[in-house]
């Protein structure tokens, strides 16, 4: 065995990050026909219509909402954050796949970020969005959600700094601002492309006007080099960043399961963990129905089910050093959050959460798993109910029985829970219909480095 | 391929840079100095009242005590709003059929009160009590505005919160001798108005004010830290006012 270990060794990979016998304008020709020449789809008119529905649920549990009051949830007292902060938790933590992939994955010259970057820092603004939703409905009134922001106003008061309640918001809204930046500066060439390439004036005037006069000199390419440089270094604090700030929201708190310092590092990881089981989520069916497979080969595949796999371990580290420290501490009140997760009324969502955050994604150890698309989206369906359960538990399951015994309780969710949940995936994925329909999915620019013809050096 | 965008877009698409900010300052201002304006504070606004009862007349011409009519102010939250008795303890003899008196009268026969419209209103989640700010020292002119000089009752203050924490958090710039609280011509201390109080002369209302604060326990409560008060913020915590 030990000679056979290959140390330092990188294999050379075997599939291509793209499919053979592609030309800059095959590639330019495929990703902007989606756009401008295909006719849209059947299939894209069904899959919108359900989630548009799935919107126009939203906007209803949230107008019931503004006319009741949170009241109409199950939050009570002891579980005053139910649904709302579980389901903001987990949209933020998907979120950060796409920065990942276009900020660090760039720094780190990893090519094949290339195909799936547009489409990844997509869903993270919407994510974002469906984030921020949650925040901003659970303050219980509405209108005055602003209050959230320190500005100047006649109460001459400002936020409480020292909550990590407001830590949240500066977080969360750099991180929005961040991604968005970077998003639409990076969509720069491609709209370019897009305004040159379509048919109608309307058209030309409507990507013309995004593209910000594009005309790719060479002082464009410079500078544009440049700003996507510098903003992916603005955006790579902000992976490791948001989600800590988020995990401080329970980690300043003193509530037994809530109070740890592991928090930071794992929540972290199990927002990449979650945020990549996303985008296989949405990249594989793309690349079915579009006819993507050059661009988004079974290697991107495997690459982010490796990730998943890495991930995936930090956060059973983090489930099993909770579970060590609840004994290890000797504190009476993590003793019993421990026991209360495996015996309590809840019990069998954690072991659902074992399942899926841990035994189930250890088979991405075999690579027919990794490779084969329908296995590896079944996977990364479990993952992300596995990743909604785990901020459930460290939610509600915390919250329902801490120090006094007297005021223990119970949250059952009730249908407006479900609907303003299920409403928010329909608004996420509303908004990623329209994107793959407007703008270009995959970066026809970055791809178009990947081809040989592309390595020209003046040395 | 024809040009899509005149030259000019060009001008205009740099002049958006410095224009969005702009924008943004301008509407931020715009923004608060609406929200600041008598339109939402409804400062200086005389509203429609049964009888058009002049303070000026009362207070200034008559020299009639603000507690002739609100007698509960030192000791109640509620300075008190006369009854129609009070009234016509005058006006039952002097200008007994004045046409504008006629609802007085009218309120002083059947037993029903007068319905005035309150100028000075509070939000319902803000406590608000006059005895311990009447007790303290706190004038009454320093809220209600010059009243002895209005023919018409209007609201002298904004009333918003930011102005209830200018005074909560330097009490000493308004503070005056209790004696003192409902003279409506009272001047605070200067060099050639000094202000005796307890044998002290003081030139400047800062010392006043310092003085007062200690002399009326303004910031102390029951509870005292090793330098004899608590801090500033007793009268500036959230439940002082939100209970």
């Amino acid at each position: 065995m030990e000679e056979q270990r290959k140390e330092l060794v990188v294999e050379a990979p075997k599939v291509p990050v793209m499919g053979p016998g592609h030309t800059f304008g095959t590639i330019t020709e495929k990703i902007s026909a989606i756009v401008l020449t295909r006719p849209t789809s059947k299939g894209w008119i069904f899959g919108f219509a359900i989630s548009f529905m799935g919107l126009m649920m939203l906007l209803a549990a949230l107008s019931y909402l503004f006319v009741k009051g949170v009241g109409i949830w199950g939050i009570n007292i002891p579980v005053g954050w139910g649904f709302a902060i579980v389901n903001f938790v987990w949209w933020i933590g998907i979120g950060h796949a796409g920065t990942l992939i276009s900020a660090i994955l760039l720094l780190l010259r990893q090519s094949w970020r290339n195909s799936i970057n547009r489409f990844a820092e997509a869903m993270t603004l919407f994510a974002v969005a469906c984030a921020g939703v949650f925040p901003a409905v659970h303050v219980g009134r509405p209108w005055l959600a602003y209050w959230l922001f320190p500005y100047p106003n006649t109460m001459n008061v400002w936020p409480q700094f020292r909550s990590p309640l407001m830590w949240d918001v500066f977080a969360v809204s750099t991180y929005a601002t961040i991604s968005a930046l970077f998003w639409a500066i990076g969509l720069v060439p491609d709209l370019a492309t897009l305004r040159d390439r379509a048919d109608s004036p309307w058209k030309r005037r409507i990507y013309g006007m995004f593209a910000l006069g594009w005309r790719g000199s060479a002082r464009h390419w410079h500078r544009y080099e440049t700003m996507y440089l510098l903003l992916a270094g603005l955006a790579t604090p902000l992976v490791l960043s948001v989600h800590t700030v988020v995990s401080f929201d329970f980690a300043i708190g003193i509530v037994p399961g809530w109070h740890t310092t592991i928090f930071p590092p794992y929540f972290v990881a199990g927002a990449i963990y979650s945020g990549f089981a996303m985008v296989l989520m949405l990249a594989i069916p793309i690349r079915k129905v579009y006819g993507l497979e050059d661009f988004i080969t079974d290697r991107h595949l495997e690459n982010s089910a490796k990730v998943m796999l890495a991930t995936g371990w930090i956060v059973a580290y983090g489930y099993g050093i909770e579970a060590f420290m609840g004994w290890y501490s000797g504190d009476r009140f993590d003793a019993f959050t421990l026991w209360n997760r495996l015996h309590g009324p809840y019990a069998f969502l954690y072991f659902s959460l074992l399942s899926c955050n841990i035994f189930i994604p250890q088979l991405l150890w075999i690579r027919k798993f990794r490779t084969n698309s329908i296995l590896l989206f079944l996977i990364s369906f479990v993952i992300l109910v596995g990743m909604w359960l785990e901020r459930f538990i460290i939610v509600v399951v915390s919250l329902h029985r801490d120090f006094l015994t007297s005021s223990w309780g119970m949250f059952y969710p009730t249908r407006w829970d479900f609907m303003t949940f299920f409403g928010t995936v329909g608004l996420f994925l509303t908004a990623f219909f329209l994107f793959i329909r407007v703008l270009p999915m995959i970066s026809i620019f970055e791809m178009r480095t990947l081809l040989p013809e592309a390595k020209v050096h003046a040395e | 391929m024809s040009q899509i965008f005149h030259r000019s877009t060009n001008t205009l698409a740099r002049a958006t840079i410095v224009g969005a900010v702009l924008l943004i300052v301008a509407l931020g201002w715009v923004v608060w100095r609406f929200q600041s304006s008598p339109y939402i504070t409804w400062q200086g606004v005389r509203k429609q009242q049964p009888v058009p009862f002049s303070h000026k007349h009362h207070v200034t011409g008559l020299g009639i005590d603000c507690r002739y009519c609100h007698t509960s102010v030192e000791v109640s939250s509620f300075a008190g709003i006369p009854p129609t008795k009070t009234c016509m303890n005058c006006h039952s003899q002097i200008w007994t059929n004045a046409a504008l008196l006629e609802p007085v009268r009218q309120s002083y026969r059947s037993g029903q009160s007068l319905e005035w419209t309150r100028v000075n209103q509070l939000p319902d989640f803000v406590y608000f009590n006059h005895s311990i700010h009447v007790n303290k020292g706190v004038g009454c002119n320093t809220c209600h505005g010059p009243v002895d000089d209005m023919p018409l009752m209007y609201q002298a203050a904004p009333l918003q919160m930011g102005w209830c924490l200018d005074c909560h958090r330097a009490p000493q710039k308004n503070l005056r001798p209790r004696e003192e609280v409902f003279n409506m011509r009272y001047q605070q201390p200067s060099s050639g108005n000094p202000v005796t109080l307890d044998g002290k002369t003081f030139t400047e209302q800062d010392a006043l004010g310092e003085y007062l604060i200690k002399k009326y326990n303004v910031r102390v409560h029951r509870i005292h830290t090793s330098d004899g008060q608590r801090s500033v913020s007793d009268i500036t915590a959230c439940t002082t006012c939100h209970r």
